[in-house]
């Protein structure tokens, strides 16, 4: 019995030494199993020396101190299924030593069972400690398992910690390169506005010299008809001084004055008319929508752009085709920016006349044709040359912005692209372009009309 | 001074009313009278027909279509001779439009607005 006892103890100080590493982690505890161990040895080896029923009641002692010592320390836990196998053992031991206290010599007819039940105990011990070492490896296992994971765990966090920190900074440098487009974006909406701007002076320019043309021509007539009514006024008076005026001729002349009036104020407003398009043209801002005869603007702008050209290249004619599907056509438009778009493509087409015209005969005979009608609440207004053309390729950029087929300095790129804005966003329009190679080119605007027919 | 035939060449159709009535004495009394062609084609397709009656066309320059220059090239071509005299009338007073009439056979300059006591002048000159 002693040497199981002995067993028990060396195989449980084992088992807690491995798997609690009291090495390392309990070095109290450690020592104390120490002791225990050498404790055990002592006894077993005086277990020899003196074989007696006193050193059998040591012994069961020894154990039961021993149990309740693993049982009391709560690092032991792990050991404590091992005990109860064990405390039965422990009890049939100490309930034989009685026995044979009692009964001294009857029981010897059982010793040989007391032997078998002692070689029992043993296996059973050990197949306890194998079972507990086992469950301890799979522990220990899983433990390990643990451990890695935590480990990934903290190797994630520290990466958690690193990206959280690099977006951080990330996140600082975008914010700045956020607020660098931020500002960049409002230098180019500034830009932007004085390109605009310089692109209406730099087409204002081209204007002067058509709306010289075209001021002079009414006031050249308001002053001759001034004139001839003057004259008119003295014929008149020499008439009625006459003893026998002639009545049919005063008559006439008084018809002739009033006609003549008439024509004066007919060209001083269009003189009014022409100083009030430039007015509208240079000035700045979002112009109100209003009703404006659209035949009408388009004419006077188809005039100007013309007069503008001719006042720089002298030499050069174009005919003006005009065809409008009724007299006056109305719609909804904000004066000053169609104006532009009417000029920007005027403009166009008769730099592509002027352009065409260096290359052909006499025969080629440059024309602009401008027409209008309205259908089903919408207004079509088509302007078309017979210049070069405009290839495909070309064709595909003329509406970018700064695009422009003209040497540097001649254009700004920015006429068709503004006017493009101007008749898709400010008038809910379209603006598009054909065009045949040596043939043609045609602008199609098309607008809403937007005013009660 | 004989009776003269004028063909006066502008787009702006008032000119006529203004032509009529600054000459209207010398229309009654039967010395002038005037045609009128509001571009320079209608101006040469007048010429085919009345060429020997017009005795001095009278053009502006500046009109869309065929040019008052052009006008004249053409007149020349047709009319090597001094006849019909070709006067040009331009609204700028500019050394090219001159030179160019000049060489293109022009008679004559006038400048806009038209000078009427001047070009009187210059009719009885004729």
């Amino acid at each position: 019995m002693q040497f199981i006892y002995f067993l028990i103890i060396l195989l449980v100080v084992q088992f807690l030494k491995t798997t609690l590493h009291t090495k390392v982690d309990y070095p109290a505890l450690d020592r104390e199993l120490k002791i225990i161990r050498w404790v055990g040895v002592i006894l077993f080896v005086l277990n020899f020396s003196n074989e007696s029923a006193f050193i059998d009641w040591v012994w069961h002692a020894a154990i039961i101190t021993f149990v309740w010592y693993i049982n009391s320390k709560e690092e032991f836990k792990s050991s404590r299924s091992m005990l109860s196998s064990i405390s039965i053992i422990i009890g049939i031991g100490v309930i034989w030593s009685f026995l044979v206290v009692i009964f001294p010599t009857s029981l010897e007819s059982f010793d040989s069972f007391y032997d078998a039940f002692k070689f029992v105990g043993l296996i059973w011990v050990a197949t306890i400690w194998f079972q507990n070492r086992k469950q301890w490896k799979q522990l220990e296992e899983e433990r390990k398992l643990r451990l890695i994971e935590e480990e990934n765990l903290r190797k994630s966090e520290v990466r958690k910690a690193e990206l959280e920190g690099l977006v951080a900074e990330r996140t600082k440098e975008i914010t700045l390169q956020k607020e660098e487009l931020e500002k960049a974006l409002e230098n180019l909406n500034n830009t932007q506005t004085q390109l605009v701007q310089s692109e209406k002076m730099a087409s204002l320019g081209e204007l002067t010299a058509g709306i010289a043309h075209e001021i002079q021509n009414p006031l050249n007539f308001v002053n001759n008809f001034a004139e001839v009514n003057s004259e008119l006024i003295q014929e008149l008076k020499e008439e009625q001084a006459r003893e026998q005026p002639d009545y049919e001729l005063i008559d006439e002349i008084l018809r002739d004055l009033a006609d003549n009036m008439q024509k004066m104020t007919h060209h001083g407003k269009r003189a009014d008319s022409i100083v009030k398009g430039m007015l509208l043209h240079s000035r700045s801002g979002a112009g109100e929508k209003e009703k404006r005869d659209i035949n009408a603007l388009a004419d006077e702008y188809m005039r100007l752009a013309y007069h503008g050209l001719r006042a720089k290249n002298k030499s050069f004619n174009a005919s003006l085709e005009k065809n409008f599907d009724r007299e006056e056509l109305f719609a909804s438009i904000i004066p000053q920016d169609f104006g532009r778009v009417f000029l920007n493509i005027f403009n166009n087409a008769f730099y592509a006349l002027m352009e065409r015209k260096k290359i052909e005969d006499e025969n080629y005979s440059p024309t602009v044709w401008l027409s209008t009608f309205a259908k089903d609440g919408m207004v079509e207004i088509r302007i078309r040359d017979n210049g070069p053309g405009i290839p495909q390729s070309v064709r595909d950029k003329i509406f970018q912005p700064f695009f422009t087929t003209k040497p540097s300095g001649e254009g700004t790129g920015l006429g068709l692209s503004l006017s493009y804005d101007i008749v898709n966003q400010g008038h809910n329009g379209t603006l598009e372009v054909e065009s045949q190679s040596g043939v043609f080119t045609e602008f199609i605007i098309r607008i809403p009309q937007n005013v009660p027919s | 001074m004989d009776h003269v035939k004028i063909l006066v060449v502008d787009d702006e159709r008032d000119i006529e009313s203004l032509f009529l009535q600054r000459f209207r004495r010398e229309i009654r009394n039967g010395d002038i009278s005037f045609s009128f062609a509001f571009s320079g084609e209608e101006a040469l397709t007048y010429m085919k027909d009345h060429a020997s009656e017009v005795v001095l066309i009278l053009s502006d320059i500046n009109m869309p279509g065929m040019s008052g220059i052009e006008l004249l090239k053409r007149i020349r071509v047709k009319h090597p001779s001094p006849h019909p005299m070709v006067m040009i009338v331009t609204a700028y007073n500019d050394d090219n439009y001159f030179q160019q009439a000049i060489s293109g056979g022009a008679d004559d300059f006038l400048t806009k607005p038209i000078d009427f006591t001047l070009l009187k002048e210059k009719l009885k000159n004729l």
